[in-house]
């Protein structure tokens, strides 16, 4: 269980453009953080430098258990979820066995039924991925992170395609994971009353 | 770990299987120009059995290179490789696993197919054997060159298009060794091909997950 995170006077560039630099802030498990800003500032690529996708070009970024810390990239991404723009569904799987999948290959074994029926999607098991709405592949991506065992989420733009259910939905299992000891770091434009701390890159 | 592994291995094969998966569409495409070659030779049996080995290579390479952009592409484009990436398992383990998904789904199917195709080319039946033998050998080196091809175009746009320039090239050996296996064996000498073909193969499934696993490192972080 990872206890904290912490990332210090980190920068990133993209092709020769630096996108921000010198930023610092540390996350406590049972805490959610608010990325904002304005389009192309960088938090897509601040939460690909959390999961250890893209290299630091400054600084460093640590998570921290209780008997060790983390800071090399690749084992930064073996204690973290990751909800991206894409849905990361095959059109030829139903949403029961794109789960099952995610679920072995991150060596969990939890419950797939309760996860489904947890976001909504108990009707549609069986059903094709193909035939899904991109609200409830959303929910099929939410469903992802409570099988995947992860202690610290990232979320780019967790509510886009959400309806209104879905939207109080994800805030919900945002809220249940940070009161499990879970993180949560979201980018969005949305406004994400989670209590947290909030950072304007 | 091996359960990743392995967890990997059967979602791929079962999306080669399943539609929108290329293996069948290798296969046919296989059988489709080992079929038209004999009807365009005509029916001269002594020249259909020395052309033989050489058009089934050069059709099973092209075939396996119908397919090739299941190993990583669809992954890449639907954002399946970044889960997949930040898995228990290592990348190199990744490519490995999509790799051998890969020839168990085209390469293996091909190599079975073979000794049918051998009977429109009048290929005697040391010739046949020899022909599934180095198919079956030297088909891993398709998959495991075309690993490390699909991993480098990962983000080009119509990376399909160039993949066959970088890797084609790069098979020349599989395809001489592998039709030369099957000339020796027709004309009773021991050439060595099949042994170099063995080793090429040997060296590049070893070497080919981790160039391919550093291609995909490179590509996510673009």
């Amino acid at each position: 269980m990872i206890s904290s995170l912490t990332a210090e006077n980190i920068a990133v560039t993209r092709g020769q453009r630096l996108l921000f630099g010198d930023l610092s802030f540390r996350l406590q498990s049972g805490r959610a953080l608010v990325v904002e800003g304005v389009n192309g500032v960088g938090k897509t690529s601040l939460l690909k430098l959390i999961a250890g996708f893209l290299e630091l070009a400054q600084g460093r970024i640590a998570l921290a258990s209780a008997t060790r810390e983390i800071s090399d990239g690749e084992e930064r991404g073996r204690h973290v979820a990751f909800l991206g723009h894409q849905d990361a569904l095959k059109p030829q799987m139903t949403a029961e066995e794109q789960l099952t999948f995610f679920a072995r290959l991150y060596g969990q074994n939890g419950d797939i039924a309760g996860a489904l029926a947890q976001v909504g999607l108990a009707r549609q098991a069986g059903l094709s991925c193909r035939y899904l709405s991109a609200g409830q592949k959303k929910r099929l991506g939410l469903a992802r992170l409570l099988l995947s065992g992860r202690s610290l989420w990232l979320l780019d733009e967790p509510l886009a395609a959400l309806d209104t259910d879905g939207r109080a939905l994800a805030l919900d299992l945002m809220r249940f994971h940070c009161a499990n000891g879970g993180m949560v770091i979201a980018a969005t434009h949305d406004p994400l009353p989670l209590g947290g701390e909030s950072l304007k890159l | 770990m091996s359960g990743a592994f392995f967890t990997l291995l059967l979602r791929d094969l079962r999306l080669a299987a399943r539609s929108g998966g290329s293996a069948a569409l290798a296969l046919a495409f296989f059988a489709l120009v080992a079929t038209l070659v004999p009807l365009g030779v005509g029916a001269d049996l002594k020249l259909l059995a020395r052309v033989a080995a050489g058009v089934l290579w050069v059709a099973a390479v092209l075939a396996a290179l119908l397919s090739l952009d299941r190993l990583f592409q669809g992954d890449f484009d639907d954002g399946s490789l970044e889960v997949i990436a930040l898995s228990p398992l290592s990348l190199e383990s990744v490519a490995a696993a999509k790799l051998l998904a890969h020839w168990l789904s085209t390469g293996l199917p091909l190599t079975l197919l073979s000794p049918v195709l051998a009977l429109l080319f009048n290929l005697s039946p040391v010739g046949t054997w020899a022909l599934f033998l180095s198919l079956l050998v030297g088909t891993p080196a398709v998959s495991a060159v075309g690993a490390v091809g699909a991993s480098l175009t990962l983000s080009l746009k119509r990376g399909g298009l160039i993949l066959p320039l970088i890797i084609l090239p790069l098979l020349a050996p599989v395809v001489i060794f592998g039709a030369g296996a099957v000339q020796g064996a027709l004309d009773g000498l021991s050439n060595g091909a099949f042994g170099f073909l063995a080793a090429f193969s040997l060296a590049a499934v070893l070497l080919s997950p981790f160039v391919a696993a550093a291609c995909v490192r490179l590509n996510l972080a673009g």
